[in-house]
């Protein structure tokens, strides 16, 4: 077990900047989500991290120590690949005690850890199959199991979960959070999914375009996202902007937010109230309901405002009073609305 | 109708092509179990142009030649050629298009022309014929087989096994031993077995190269042919045939086959 930090990476590819000069704490033990447009450098700082991807400037220390004179097999870290990356010409025992063999590791210690490792992963009696022969959430445990078994220092799983359908991905979220507890070791998950991000992590951070934007304890980036790409990254957010004013913000239509203090605030969905009559509240809008899409429990209403979108979700239910098409009312709780700046591209 | 009509005439080809590319083999083979030294018939059987054979120093000391130099030759090739295969697959480097690419015209230029032009190569560095320069020569001839099929079994390796196997600690070396040669196995026995062929069977660079004190086998068959056809010829060569079928064979087993393991 051990940090990991990254100290002003960058990583150039012609004239892409892949990696922009990264700086991030990686806990040792934590649970780090890794979040980012596709194309924003995740994979790049994984493989950075691992040694496959040479910086141009900036640099790894694992454990406190510097790694760039560190090749890659000795840099005592597990990996997880999308697509799996079982040798298949190997049983499922053999896939994972590959680490311990080029290890030397034999005999009854072998046996054992491999043992205790497909136990752990719950695959205790397929040992003998070949990779062709399981199916995606075994792969993915065998995969697992391979990366741990020889106690590396580092944890870094690439999308790990993202060939996998929605429920058996869930299910897996769940392992992997108990494998990764169980064994205490330090966790850097790059995923797509964000709610998988926000559930899993105990750390996340964003990137675009090479560079971090936002790093932070789920919760807090998620209330918090201070600019307009977190807001609307890491969950929805539908954006205001206009005029700040001594009371509020004024929306080009003359509508006033009161309490603002930035020329943008983002709303998250769920904080949008839906009403067919004035609200009471400070803050009123009115908007035209364009769509209600139903979606089991939850249902979400698509309405207009002069031609921007805006987003409401609740439960299904409460949008059951309110005409299917036509003019409503829109407000929120006061400290619903978060400040945010307006990110540039 | 004319599907079956079709079917007729496809099958009558293909009976005309085996039997044009069978026929003369199968009359020799035939011919060097005959007791007749002119081919006369009704045919009659008689081991002794084997018998012959195996009295024949200069045929026996020929075969052998072929053969250990085959061994050679396969070795080295299939070596450097699988090397060679690894190397343009795993790295990029300036220029590995253009190397990719000039190994296929020497599979295609007249192996007259090649020999014409080791011959000058070798005189020009001062080598000169004998079995080193045969060796030299037919190395060269072998090793764009092996990597071109070497090569056309990478292209089903997903490099990504590579990744895993150095994170979990295997070097270099280990990951070509533990992980990429066992996956393209296949492709190396079926080009090592190319190009022991393309050296047994070689005649014309050979012919060129070697000293004529101790000529391969198809050169000691030519120079033999040229002061008179004797049935033994016959019999030397139906061996190398049956040795060089199989060998194809195996090969045509092998990249086939290796396939879908
Ligand atoms: N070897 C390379 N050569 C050139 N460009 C590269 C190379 N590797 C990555 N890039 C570029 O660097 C940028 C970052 O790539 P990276 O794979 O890190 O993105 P990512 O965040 O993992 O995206 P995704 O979510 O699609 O996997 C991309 O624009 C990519 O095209
Ligand atoms: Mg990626």
């Amino acid at each position: 077990m051990a940090e990991v930090r990254v100290e002003n990476l960058t990583k150039t590819y012609g004239p892409l900047k892949a990696l922009d000069a990264v700086t991030l704490d990686f806990r040792d033990g934590g649970f780090f989500g890794l979040l980012g447009p596709s194309g924003s450098g995740k994979t790049t700082l994984l493989r950075a991290i691992a040694g496959f991807v040479i910086p141009d400037d900036g640099r790894v220390l694992i454990g406190g120590e510097p790694v760039e004179r560190v090749p890659v097999e000795a840099r005592e870290i597990g990996m997880v690949f999308q697509s799996y990356a079982l040798f298949p010409n190997m049983t499922v025992a053999d896939n994972v005690a590959f680490g311990l063999d080029v290890r030397r590791i034999r005999g009854a210690e072998r046996d054992r850890r491999v043992k205790d490792v497909l136990d752990l992963v719950q695959l205790g009696d397929l040992g003998q199959r070949k990779p062709h022969q399981l199916s995606g959430g075994q792969k993915q445990r065998v995969a697992m199991a391979r990366a741990i078994v020889t106690r590396p220092r580092v944890l870094l799983l690439d999308e790990p979960l993202s060939a996998l359908d929605k429920a058996l991905r869930v299910e897996m979220q769940v392992e992997l959070k108990r494998i990764q507890r169980e064994v205490g070791i330090t966790t850097i998950f790059v995923t797509h999914d964000q709610e998988e991000a926000l559930t899993l992590s105990d750390e996340i951070g964003i990137l675009r375009n090479g560079r971090l934007v936002r790093h932070g304890p789920p919760r807090e980036v998620y209330n918090n996202p201070r600019d307009a790409f977190t807001a609307r990254f890491l969950g929805e957010a539908n954006l205001f902007s206009g005029s700040l004013e001594a009371g509020g913000l004024r929306l080009p239509d003359g509508a006033l937010i009161p309490g603002a203090t930035t020329a943008m605030v983002a709303v998250r969905p769920e904080n949008v109230q839906v009403s067919a009559s004035e609200p009471s509240g400070p803050i009123r809008l009115r908007a035209e309901i364009r769509r209600r899409i139903f979606a089991g429990a939850m249902g979400t209403l698509i309405l207009d405002r002069h031609g921007e979108p805006i987003k409401a979700i609740a439960r299904d239910s409460e949008f059951a009073e309110l005409p299917d098409n036509g003019r409503v009312w829109l407000s929120w709780r006061e400290g619903s609305a978060i400040p945010v700046e307006n990110a540039p591209n | 109708m004319t599907g079956k009509v079709l079917g007729i005439v496809g099958r009558v080809y293909l009976a005309l092509i085996l039997f044009f590319l069978y026929a003369p083999i199968l009359v020799m083979a035939a011919m060097s179990f005959n007791a007749s030294e002119f081919y006369q018939l009704p045919f009659a059987y008689s081991g002794e142009w084997y018998e012959r054979l195996w009295s024949n120093r200069a045929i026996l000391s020929a075969a052998w030649r072929s053969i250990w130099i085959a061994f050679v030759v396969t070795g080295i090739a299939t070596a450097l050629g699988t090397a060679a295969a690894i190397a343009l697959f795993r790295y990029d480097f300036p220029g590995k298009k253009v190397l990719r690419a000039l190994l296929f015209p020497p599979i295609a230029i007249p192996w007259l022309i090649i020999g014409t032009a080791m011959l000058i190569f070798f005189f020009g560095i001062g080598l000169g014929r004998g079995t080193p320069t045969v060796i030299i020569g037919h190395v060269a001839l072998a090793l764009p087989y092996v990597i071109v099929i070497v090569s056309a079994r990478l292209a089903t390796f997903d490099a990504t096994l590579e990744e895993a196997a150095r994170v979990l600690g295997a070097s270099p070396w280990q990951v070509t031993k533990r992980v990429t040669v066992p996956w393209i196995l296949p492709g190396i026995v079926a080009g090592g077995l190319l190009a022991f062929a393309v050296s047994f069977d070689q005649f014309v660079v050979s012919y060129f190269l070697s000293e004529p004190g101790d000529a391969t086998l198809p050169v000691l068959i030519y120079t033999s042919i040229r002061k008179g056809f004797t049935p033994e010829i016959n019999a030397i060569s139906t061996l190398i045939i049956a040795v060089s079928m199989s060998v194809m064979l195996l090969a045509a087993r092998y990249s086939n086959f290796g396939g879908e393991r």
